[in-house]
């Protein structure tokens, strides 16, 4: 199947069975390996990039179903030189350590931010109406979908706080 | 996965027709997907219903709400008018999966999810809902996450959206077309099948039917409630969920809806539970005599036996909450 996406910016024209996932469409024939194969199910985040802006597992949709769609990987995020302030948060508070999970939780966490942004409340939101404020509980209920096997998780939450300029936690 | 044709629909026709055809319908993808994986699903054929529009959420002549079966759960919950009006809705959605997920899942697919029995993911398993006839390995395995109510010989799967809960208790309707372009309107309450001898068929939808809406009725407003109760404190199914919406007129409950998660192959909904809350002014003993009612055809399969007194606590931690009463000492 033919199948044009628009990756970083930039027009890949890919050409692969209809079974290909994004995950493996990215990994596997544009040579994008920042995006990580976990457990191929949705249930680990490490694959997570985004489409038009969102946050979505890209082991769970194939590429075929994304034609004309805007994709965003850890390698557009940033870049050694100009790190994303996500990015540049999780290098400076630790927020992993073998990394593998690291380019999921920063694409989530990027388009996580802007959910707040945007005024979504989460499953622990007291109101469902007001403002959300960003508590470590809330951060860790809207991260629920990667998962670190190192456990670096106060310092994942340190990092997405000061990027979301929340402070410290009461 | 094995291979399949992919193509994609450009109007609800061609995937009415295709899926008359033999074709399943693709949305979100996100539970389809991963039983194609795992060959538990190995269709021959895929039609993408994601260009089709249908992702509109729009306000009803009658003060209800139509929502486009491919509006993603995500958009679903953070919509104003339902955080606002319909908010057991919300605080169910929320409660499900993940943000990855909650952005692809759509309303229509979220109906449509198959159980998570880990026999049906099994294929080295028999299981009469992926291969009828097959038998039932749950029955007397491992079957802390399986049903107390309405199951069969057949099957004790349960359905494990949490949307749809939400919508058994909100009287929510589902829009269907199909292939000669007819649109029906179902009640959820009869959208869902119970196994019997056909744990194979989830729901009412035949070949080439498509979902296309799903309505809600004008708010019915007072206390909304949405319990989840699960193995970790996020991202997992329900052990036991409940949905509640109960109205007060003075001491008294004037309407009380609820639905039930985990329990069942399908939202459960009792009304002769819901007549004896009904007009009665809220006590522990009522929220108990309620309880009974609801439980008394439970039956647990050993593993899952802790879910009949979790149901009753759970039902009447919400009914405390919705009625605004204490816990008593």
């Amino acid at each position: 199947m033919q199948t044009q996406l628009s990756i970083n910016g930039e027009s890949h024209e890919l050409e692969a069975d209809s079974r290909t996932t994004l995950l493996d469409a990215l990994r596997n024939h544009l040579g994008l390996t920042g995006s990580k194969k976990g457990c191929d199910h949705g249930q680990c985040g490490a694959c997570t990039v985004l489409i038009n802006g969102r946050r979505i597992n890209s082991c769970l949709t194939l590429a075929c179903m994304h034609d004309g769609d805007d994709i965003t990987t850890i390698e557009g995020i940033g870049s050694p030189g100009a790190l994303s302030p996500l990015q540049d948060a999780f290098v400076r508070h630790d927020g992993y350590q073998c990394g593998y999970c690291t380019p999921g939780q920063i694409c989530s966490a990027t388009a996580m931010l802007q959910e707040v942004q945007a005024g979504w409340p989460s499953h622990v939101s007291t109101s469902l109406e007001d403002d959300v404020s960003l508590s470590n509980e809330e951060i860790g209920e809207r991260m629920a979908g990667n998962l670190c096997r190192c456990a670096a998780y106060p310092n994942i939450v340190a990092a997405i706080r000061e990027v979301a300029g929340a402070g410290e936690d009461a | 996965m094995r291979p399949f044709e992919y193509t994609r629909a450009t109007t609800t026709r061609d995937a009415t027709r295709a899926g008359t055809d033999g074709a399943t319908i693709i949305a979100g993808g996100t539970n389809l997907l991963d039983l194609m994986k795992l060959e538990v699903m190995a269709p021959e054929r895929l039609i993408d219903i994601n260009r089709l529009g249908l992702n509109a959420i729009e306000e009803s002549g009658d003060g209800g709400l139509r929502i486009g079966a491919l509006v993603p759960n995500s958009d679903l919950a953070a919509d104003r008018r339902v955080r606002k009006d319909w908010p057991v809705l919300s605080r169910a959605l929320l409660a499900g999966a993940s943000g990855q997920l909650r952005n692809k899942a759509t309303t229509g697919g979220n109906l449509c999810q198959r159980t998570r029995c880990y026999y049906f993911y099994d294929t080295d398993m028999p299981c009469n809902k992926r291969e009828p006839g097959s038998g039932c390995q749950a029955r007397g395995g491992f079957n802390r996450i399986h049903a107390i109510l309405g199951t069969s010989e057949q099957c004790i799967a349960t359905h494990p959206s949490d949307m749809a809960v939400a919508l058994r208790a909100l009287d929510a309707m589902v829009e269907i077309e199909n292939a000669e372009g007819e649109r029906r309107s179902i009640p959820i309450a009869e959208f869902y099948r119970l196994p019997h001898g056909t744990p194979h068929l989830d729901n009412e939808l035949h070949p080439g039917d498509l979902i296309t809406a799903v309505t809600l009725p004008a708010p019915a407003g007072g206390a909304q409630i949405y319990r989840k109760v699960r193995d970790r404190a996020s991202y997992a199914f329900a052990l036991v969920s409940v949905a509640a919406i109960v109205t007060m007129e003075g001491d008294r409950i004037a309407s009380a809806s609820l639905a039930f998660g985990g329990l069942a192959h399908m939202p459960w909904r009792d009304d002769e539970m819901e007549a004896v809350l009904v007009g009665a002014t809220p006590s522990d003993d009522l929220f108990d005599r309620a309880a009974d009612v609801l439980l008394k055809d439970a039956q647990g399969y050993g593993h899952n036996d802790f879910k009949i007194p979790l149901t009753r606590r759970t039902l009447k931690a919400v009914l405390r909450d919705a009625c605004n009463v204490g816990e008593p000492a």
